[in-house]
């Protein structure tokens, strides 16, 4: 097993027990659901198991027929971010109808 | 027949609301006119209230969709029989208002929809006419209502229809969402001809182009919320 051959992997992991803290404590704060506590903790711990493992991604990439385990990390990559965009783009939609919400209540309270 | 109100989202019309106010009033005598102010920094709340309407001051600009959100709640809340969307700007002719009033005085629609390009087509510039076709499609895509004019902010609601429907969208999309609303809550639509008067004014108050995509980017999100 090859642990930890070039420095990329070690500042990789640098930045993912920075990114565990972030996640850790912002829902220690109660920022983030539980759900989403949970989702960003699978998503560093798998990017985590590719930096330390690189082989198991070529393996699963043999699996899924693409060839290289760095692709399938940057397709899943590519997939995740554009699925967090989304889930941002509808979140901003919900606080924008709420902030209309607010916005009726006080004109009609005027009256 | 019931109360009447015409509801006229305002915003930054200053210029032409008293002008517009006076023209409902005109034609339809019995009619409350209450105009949501969404937030204007002119004088539109003032000249509004000076023509004789009563008037809503939304502190903030929400867009189209929070201010007829706001007209309908009002009107719901008012025990209003029937309610009319207007559009501030002068595009309308409100001698129409009498002709969208028409099938709902009837009983053979809850929801009526001033169509501009039955009798209108040729008077609507070649950019609307690219722009209200797509966002038909989208309508009919989307919602599965065929319209042929998605767009119009000429519509007559009966007391059924005030009380069903619920708007979500803040913004232009408001328009198509109606469509939604409309096949969501099982209410009958009818589609009656309507005038249009596009003026430079009217145009340069009213959707741009560039923001037809927006739209519909934006109610393709709401599919999914």
């Amino acid at each position: 097993m090859n642990v930890l051959i070039f420095p990329i992997q070690l500042v990789a992991i640098v930045f993912m027990i920075f990114a565990f803290s972030r996640v850790w404590l912002r829902a220690r704060e109660g920022s983030i659901s539980r759900g989403m506590f949970l989702f960003w903790i699978l998503v560093w711990l798998l990017l985590l198991v590719a930096v330390v493992r690189p082989e198991l991604t070529t393996q699963l990439a043999k699996k899924l027929g693409i060839g290289r385990g760095v692709d399938v990390a940057l397709y899943i990559s590519i997939v995740t971010l554009f699925y967090l965009n989304f889930r941002n783009n509808v979140l901003i939609e919900n606080l924008r109808h709420e902030i209309t919400r607010l916005t009726r209540i006080i004109a009609l309270g005027q009256k | 027949m019931g109360k009447l109100l015409v509801i006229i989202p305002a915003f930054n019309e200053a210029l032409v609301i008293g002008k517009t106010i006076k023209g409902v009033r005109q034609s339809l005598k019995d009619a409350g006119v209450l105009i949501v102010n969404d937030g204007s920094s002119d004088t539109t709340g003032i000249e509004a209230k000076r023509a004789g309407a009563t008037v809503i001051n939304h502190p903030i600009n929400r867009g189209l969709g929070g201010a007829l959100g706001t007209g309908l709640y009002w009107a719901k809340e008012r025990d209003i029989d029937c309610a009319i969307t207007f559009d501030a700007d002068g595009q309308h002719d409100p001698d129409d208002i009498l002709k969208v009033l028409k099938p709902i005085h009837s009983g053979n629609a809850d929801v009526v929809i001033g169509t501009r390009t039955k009798s209108g087509w040729n008077e609507i510039p070649w950019d609307r006419k690219i722009v209200l076709t797509l966002s038909n499609w989208l309508t009919w895509f989307l919602f599965g209502i065929k319209t042929t004019d998605s767009t119009s902010g000429l519509r007559a609601f009966n007391r059924k229809a005030i009380e069903k429907i619920q708007i979500k969208t803040d913004q232009m999309e408001v328009s198509n969402e109606f469509f939604y609303e409309i096949k969501r809550c099982g209410l009958r639509l009818e589609e009656v001809p309507i005038k249009v008067l596009y003026t430079d004014y009217s145009r340069s108050k009213g959707q741009k182009n560039s923001n037809a995509i927006n739209v519909g980017v934006k109610l393709l999100l709401r599919l999914f919320r």
